[in-house]
């Protein structure tokens, strides 16, 4: 039964992605009702899948790269169900689903890694724990990005179609955009620093200048300034969208200099 | 027993006729009072909107029922002659006319497809008919169920969601930018009626704050005091403009008031905080080059239409899934009207109770073993006399009360006492067992078809 959830995740969020897709095009409520039972079989599939990991290491599965994706999928739905269901949001299913399931299939491409740590390397997972949920944070403000370009284009063109009816007003996702930074920028910024003190206690060294320590510090000094442009020079609205989208592709870079690097014990950002 | 309905709307008569036939209310007792007193109806409802004028009824025959509803009719009022009137009166029985009663009160007979006040219409008319008693049996539960089909096709349906007028649809477009615009500030530029309109709406959306400036000062103040708002000198309309979030144009000048310098300006004193802008005038009062800066939405007379347009489209799509739902409705209704007929009623009795007589029997025959046929015969009698002894007085009380004013009630009894289901009584085509009392079933079925 354990080998098998991961498969029936990934079938039920593929499911799941192409009905929400569908729903974006189609006039009926219907279909995202059934798009969100799929999602939320395939996220208590996902949760029982995390929860037996748990039990048998004693800590978040996220040692090889392949669990990282499959944890950072499982908080994308999470965050999706909340706020989806919160807000009667269904159509941020079609934007963040699709995320969901490709991390979960670049997952199962990357190269399997049988490492066992080193009990010194134990300290590791709260740093990468913390770099997870912060990227969780961008993604979520990545996908409000596209859509608030998505939307203002539309309004900018005057198409009245399905499509602007659904997705949400702007100031809506410029505020999710926002939240989701401010949500992110802090583990992110606790994430570095628990890396550093753990290459310290490891290898004698806050900081090794690999390139994926380079773009993790290139990604935390540029969401800090989006941050603080928001604040003293006006970036939010349209301007944020685009530098959210830019951000994320920052981040997309980072897991992949992780993802050359691999089979090593990954210490993502 | 028939449901007729008579009537006329905004399809087949002119708005004048129709305001003719309307029945203020308080006349309404005295209305119902006189169609109750033509023998052969039992129950009536008076639906008078603003798109139509319907007699509903329940009568003894149809098309008597129909020659009484529209003598009713003409003399509503003085003026009328049944030659002014036939030509534009429309005729539904039965099946029909429960479907119709189905489609009015789903708003998917009015003018405006989906439009919300109908719903109310049908409930005010239902409930004088309740007030003055001209409502029964049958007319209580096809109402009550005509209007909860309405709902459900408001509620499971996005028919009413869509705006259909231009002043309505700058409220739609806001919203596309502003989820909340209970924190929005609203500017009015110029006295347009359209303009007027679409402030009215927004202030119905309950925004934190109207300004109003005009040429004329005093203007604005009056209007100021009509939307709780504030008048701000015309002067100051380009210092004004970074406060607001909604600006709504409607001046009759011949030019720009709004530039693109204007807003480019009031943009960037807003941090890049997002401006809605409505255009209602022709000539155009804002420069429509502002839709060339960002973060600033500017929509014109003709894209408020092109989005009402594009709405009633969406609601005709929405029409026809109502239109399904009503279909569903309607059947299971009719099923229960046609239920309401004394014969069938009876036959379904008889045939129940010949049921469990017979099933009874089996069930004993077979406890005693051999019998020889006179101890067969006189278990047999013995159960036919016990049924129908039993049946003897409901099929009496049916029969005659069912020509009387609660007739209708007395079936509906009867078929919960007896659990007697429309089914059932639907299929009643057995042929009627012989009544112990000789008191046979004699009148006549009515015909299958209009047999309601």
């Amino acid at each position: 039964m354990s080998e098998l959830l991961p498969y029936l995740t990934m079938g039920l969020y593929f499911g799941g992605t192409l009905l929400f897709l569908l729903y974006l095009w189609h006039r009926s409520d219907a279909i995202s009702k059934i798009s969100l039972v799929a999602t939320g079989l395939g996220f208590v599939f996902h949760t029982s899948a995390l929860i037996m990991a748990m039990v048998s290491t004693g800590h978040v599965p996220i040692m090889t790269f392949k669990d990282a994706m499959s944890f950072f999928a499982w908080g994308l739905v999470l965050v999706f169900l909340v706020v989806g269901l919160k807000r009667g949001l269904e159509v941020l299913g079609a934007f963040i689903l699709p995320l969901a399931f490709l991390s979960l299939v670049s997952a199962n491409l990357a190269p399997q890694s049988a490492d066992t740590l080193a009990p010194v390397f134990q300290t590791v997972w709260v740093h990468v724990t913390l770099s997870i949920l912060g990227t969780i944070g961008f993604a979520v403000a990545f996908v409000a990005g596209l859509m608030y370009v998505m939307q203002e284009r539309l309004l900018k063109s005057k198409q009245f179609n399905v499509l602007a009816f659904k997705l949400p007003p702007l100031d809506f996702l410029d505020s999710l955009n926002q939240r989701s930074i401010l949500f992110g920028f802090p583990l992110l910024t606790l994430g570095i620093l628990t890396g550093a003190v753990s290459a310290q206690l490891t290898i004698g060294s806050y900081l090794s200048w690999n390139s994926e320590q380079i773009w993790a510090l290139i990604t935390w000094f540029f969401y800090f300034a989006v941050l603080m442009g928001r604040v003293t020079a006006g970036w939010r609205a349209k301007k944020a969208a685009y530098l959210t989208i830019v951000g994320f592709a920052g981040v997309i870079l980072t897991f992949v200099g992780i993802l050359i690097k691999s089979p090593q014990p990954m210490t993502p950002l | 027993m028939n449901i007729i309905v008579l009537g006329l709307n905004h399809r087949t008569a002119s708005v004048e006729l129709r305001e003719l036939l309307a029945i203020q209310d308080s006349r309404m007792g005295e209305a119902l009072g006189r169609l109750m007193a033509y023998s052969g109806i039992k129950e009536a409802m008076y639906l008078g909107t603003c798109n139509r004028v319907e007699v509903y009824a329940v009568v003894e025959k149809g098309e008597w029922g129909f020659r009484q509803l529209e003598d009713f009719l003409v003399s509503t009022h003085f003026s009328l002659s049944s030659e002014d009137l036939l030509p534009h009166l429309y005729r539904y029985s039965d099946d029909e006319a429960i479907a119709h009663l189905f489609r009015v009160s789903a708003s998917l007979d009015s003018m405006v497809v989906g439009e919300p006040q109908v719903l109310g219409q049908v409930k005010e008319a239902y409930e004088l008919a309740l007030t003055h008693r001209s409502s029964g049996v049958i007319l209580n539960k096809v109402v009550k169920k005509a209007i909860s089909v309405g709902k459900s096709v408001r509620t499971n349906t996005r028919i009413g969601e869509y705006a259909v007028s231009v002043s309505y649809a700058a409220v739609e477009l806001a919203k596309k930018v502003f989820s909340n615009l209970k924190q929005r500030v609203v500017l009015l530029v110029g006295a347009g009626e359209m303009g007027k309109l679409a402030a009215q709406h927004l202030v119905n959306q309950g925004v934190k704050e109207v300004l109003i400036t005009n040429r004329n000062h005093h203007r604005a103040f009056t209007l100021a005091e009509r939307f709780h708002g504030q008048a701000v000198p015309y002067e100051q309309l380009r210092s004004t403009l970074p406060k607001v979030d909604i600006v709504i144009c409607a001046t009759g000048a011949p030019h720009y008031v709004i530039t693109k310098d204007d807003i480019e300006m009031a943009v960037y004193h807003r941090m890049n905080r997002p401006m809605f802008l409505i255009d209602i005038t022709v000539p155009r009062n804002i420069d429509p080059a502002v839709k060339d800066v960002d973060n600033a939405y500017v929509f014109d007379i003709d894209d408020l239409k092109a989005h009402v347009g594009h709405n009633q489209e969406e609601r005709l799509k929405e029409a026809e899934t109502a239109e399904h739902m009503v279909r569903e409705e309607v059947g299971s209704m009719v099923a229960w009207v046609r239920g309401l007929e004394a014969t069938p009623t009876i036959v379904a009795l008889r045939k129940k109770a010949e049921e469990i007589k017979q099933g009874e029997l089996e069930k004993v025959f077979g406890r005693l073993g051999e019998l020889s046929p006179k101890e067969r015969a006189a278990i047999e009698g013995l159960a036919s006399a016990i049924v129908n002894k039993l049946l003897h007085g409901p099929v009496v009380t049916l029969k005659s009360e069912a020509q009387s004013q609660n007739g209708f009630a007395f079936i509906e009894a009867a078929r919960r006492f007896f659990e007697l289901r429309e089914r059932e009584i639907h299929s009643g085509e057995i042929p009627l067992l012989e009544d112990e009392t000789g008191d046979g079933v004699t009148e006549e079925p009515l015909p299958q078809k209009d047999g309601v």
